[in-house]
């Protein structure tokens, strides 16, 4: 990313300082309302690690890997994908639609379908601003904003009306059981370990992993993702070299809005097995958290994704056990955001001072 | 077909300018920064931060002091209001200091502004209370009243003028009529002084700017506080001056972002953003009165009139009715040639 900087404090040591702050503020704002911070991170982790609490972290672990893929790859692009909110809920949608257009015989069939659909409808809603964007030069950003907002309205109607079950509550029927993902109880039990049993995370984990190793390929180890990455540095030079801005733009998109959509495996498919109003939660933006703090790398994502898991069970257990409203997590969560992304160049520039003395130095 | 122009028609252009306000004095704000060559998505927290600030310091300065409140009396939806603009400005300059002292990602500072706001607000509020987030319900004194215009009661008989001059001009609370104020002040300043000159210049141009000896930072700072100040208002708006009486939890519900969908509507200038937000606010109170809109035709759900302000903003940012190009330095950091 720098040239000035060397390796290790661009991509290690710049991420632990600006989190370590986005922490120390967060220590104070727990001050503010009178708690101890210390308390509340022994609660917190305590939360999130227990018997009970893991499954949970790391349910909410697979959907921020896949909302921070997606935000990371189009990032890769220099597109600032913010629509991962509406991705993952109309994603949802299709995923709905398919489970209960079949009685499915048998999980491995319901999965593949599952995935497919909420791939399709993940990046048909990306498909639209990236078009805008590419052909008619709207900003992306805008764009994504509002087609995050046309589709709270969409799936609010669809619950209400064509998708919604019988009786009162906004939810879709329930599917069929051949449908229902393994959760990490049953896969466990294969090899004889013992895991809780109504832990929500599911089989979808893995297929997070798998996102994650398809992702540093397609990023690192092909001529598309060279591409991508040529017109992220410099959309002339990339031009000049003969790749066309609307197909990676395009496809940057196609790719991201599929792996926000992808989460809907998890959320609807695996957990709840209906569609319910709000299922994506605000991990949409937390996407945007983990691929600024996992530095747009799959592996970086996968632990900054884990922290966010840890972070969101954790403020659970903060409202059980203090009764610390759980909106503790999305202040958090904001100056994370706010320090690794927005204020980083607080951190970067000193840092690039110190360095630079000392290279000169060096060579004198 | 009478008795809709004068009753349905009336009420709903009533209830329109209601939702229209708060989201003018957002889209006005969010004209100052952008205008100014700084993105803004975070309108709704500052709204949303501001709105929280109104609701509690209105609350508390009207308690009495036995309940652990300052006990100002009337003079309580002004503390109200002050606190909103001081919040809001604090936000604004979080998002200054991080856009054009540090250069970093102005749409990356404006989600983290939107989140902080829609975290804080609840924490703060439940530690004060204990309500859950929300503030205690304002009464006479910790909020905007209606303002009765002169002749309103005497003139109301009068066919046609008299109803509109009774129902939908007067009878609004001070902040609608400043709202409307602004519009003109903003096309004034924008327009007719070198402040609006020089600012509408910073935003297209930087370089020139600073070619001319004017500070691009201080101009891009004074254009944010601004900002601060009108989504400081609008916040006040919603918890002091409409029935809510208080803030609830994110209570501004996505305004924030209709507004800005508003601004690009109205192509980054004033007047045009009156017309946007009474058009949007139009359609909120449309599908707030009617839950399924019946056409003759087809049968629109509720959450079409929902949808729409975003619908029509994405085609006008495609450029299939009319271009809305923004300020062409928007969201680009301004470095100074050394």
């Amino acid at each position: 990313m720098n040239k000035n900087l060397p390796k290790w404090v661009d991509l290690g040591l710049i991420p632990l300082l600006t989190l370590f702050l986005a922490f120390a503020v967060s220590g104070l704002v727990v001050m503010s309302i009178g708690q101890n911070p210390i308390e509340v991170v022994r609660v917190m982790i305590q939360g999130a690690f227990n018997p009970f609490g893991i499954g949970h972290t790391l349910y909410f672990t697979t959907n921020f890997i896949f909302t921070g893929l997606a935000v990371a790859v189009a990032f890769h692009a220099r597109l600032f994908n913010i629509g991962g909110e509406g991705q993952a809920g109309i994603a949802g949608v299709g995923v709905t639609l398919i489970m209960l257009s079949v009685d499915w015989p048998h999980w491995t069939v319901a999965l593949v379908a599952g995935t497919v659909a909420a791939m399709a409808f993940g990046a048909a809603w990306a498909a639209i601003p990236a078009y805008l964007q590419a052909k008619r030069g709207s900003h992306i950003v805008i764009t994504t904003i509002m087609f995050n907002l046309i589709a709270t309205a969409v799936v609010g109607y669809l619950l209400v009306g064509p998708l919604q079950a019988e009786g009162s509550l906004p939810e879709s029927p329930k599917f069929p059981d051949g449908a229902a993902l393994p959760t990490l109880h049953d896969i466990l039990g294969v090899v004889g370990i013992e895991f809780d049993r109504f832990a929500p995370v599911n089989i979808s984990f893995f297929l997070a992993l798998i996102a994650a190793l398809l992702v540093w390929i397609l990023i690192w180890k092909t001529r598309l993702g060279y591409e991508m990455r040529a017109f992220g540095h410099s959309e002339r030079a990339a031009v000049y070299a003969g790749i066309s801005p609307m197909k990676i733009t395009m496809v940057a998109m196609l790719i991201s809005g599929a792996l926000s959509g992808m989460m809907a495996v998890n959320t609807v498919q695996g957990e709840a097995e209906r569609l319910v109003l709000g299922a994506v939660e605000g991990a949409g933006f937390i996407g945007i958290a983990v691929a600024l703090m996992g530095r747009s790398h799959p592996v970086g994502v996968l632990l900054a994704a884990f922290l966010f898991g840890i972070l969101t069970q954790g403020g659970a257990e903060l409202q059980f056990t203090l009764g610390i409203p759980a909106q503790m997590i999305t202040v958090i969560q904001a100056l994370i955001i706010m320090f690794t992304g927005s204020l980083e160049n607080m951190v970067r520039i000193p840092l690039e001072k110190i360095f630079l003395n000392t290279g000169k130095r060096g060579q004198a | 077909m009478m008795d809709f122009l004068t009753n349905d028609l009336l009420q709903l252009s009533d209830s329109a300018i209601r939702f229209a306000t708060p989201l003018l004095l957002a889209c006005l704000a969010g004209l100052y920064s952008e205008r100014a060559g700084i993105f803004d998505i975070g309108l709704e927290g500052k709204m949303l931060v501001a709105a929280f600030a109104a609701g509690a310091f209105s609350a508390l300065a009207g308690m009495s002091v036995d309940d652990g409140g300052w006990n100002m009396g009337g003079a309580a939806v002004w503390v109200g209001l002050l606190a909103a603009i001081i919040a809001s400005i604090i936000m604004a300059m979080i998002h200054a200091f991080a856009s054009i002292t540090l250069r970093g990602n102005q749409l990356i500072s404006g989600v983290a502004i939107n989140f902080f706001a829609a975290g804080i607000t609840v924490l703060i509020g439940q530690y004060w209370f204990k309500m859950g987030g929300q503030t205690p319900q304002l009464h006479e004194g910790q909020r905007f009243e209606p303002i009765i215009l002169p002749f309103a009661k005497s003139l109301q008989d009068v066919p046609v003028l008299g109803p509109v001059y009774h129902d939908l001009i007067s009878g609004h609370n001070i902040i609608v009529y400043l709202s409307f104020v602004i519009v003109a002040l903003t096309w004034l300043i924008l327009y007719r002084t070198r402040f609006g000159l020089r600012m509408r210049a910073v935003g297209e141009n930087p370089g020139a700017v600073d070619t001319a000896g004017i500070s691009v930072v201080k101009l891009r700072y004074s254009a944010l506080i601004i900002t601060g100040i009108l989504c400081g208002l609008a916040g006040a708006y919603l918890s002091l001056g409409t029935a809510a009486a208080g803030f609830g939890k994110d209570m501004t519900s996505g305004r924030g972002f209709i507004a800005l969908a508003a601004l690009i509507f109205a192509k980054w200038k004033p007047i045009p953003a009156m017309w946007a937000t009474l058009l949007f606010g139009m359609l909120e109170a449309v599908g707030s009165k009617y839950q399924t809109l019946d056409l003759g035709f087809m049968v629109l759900p509720g959450q079409f009139m929902q949808a729409l302000p975003y619908i029509l903003t994405v085609v006008i940012l495609a450029g299939f009715v009319g271009k809305a190009i923004p300020p062409k330095a928007g969201g680009e950091p301004y470095v100074k040639e050394r």
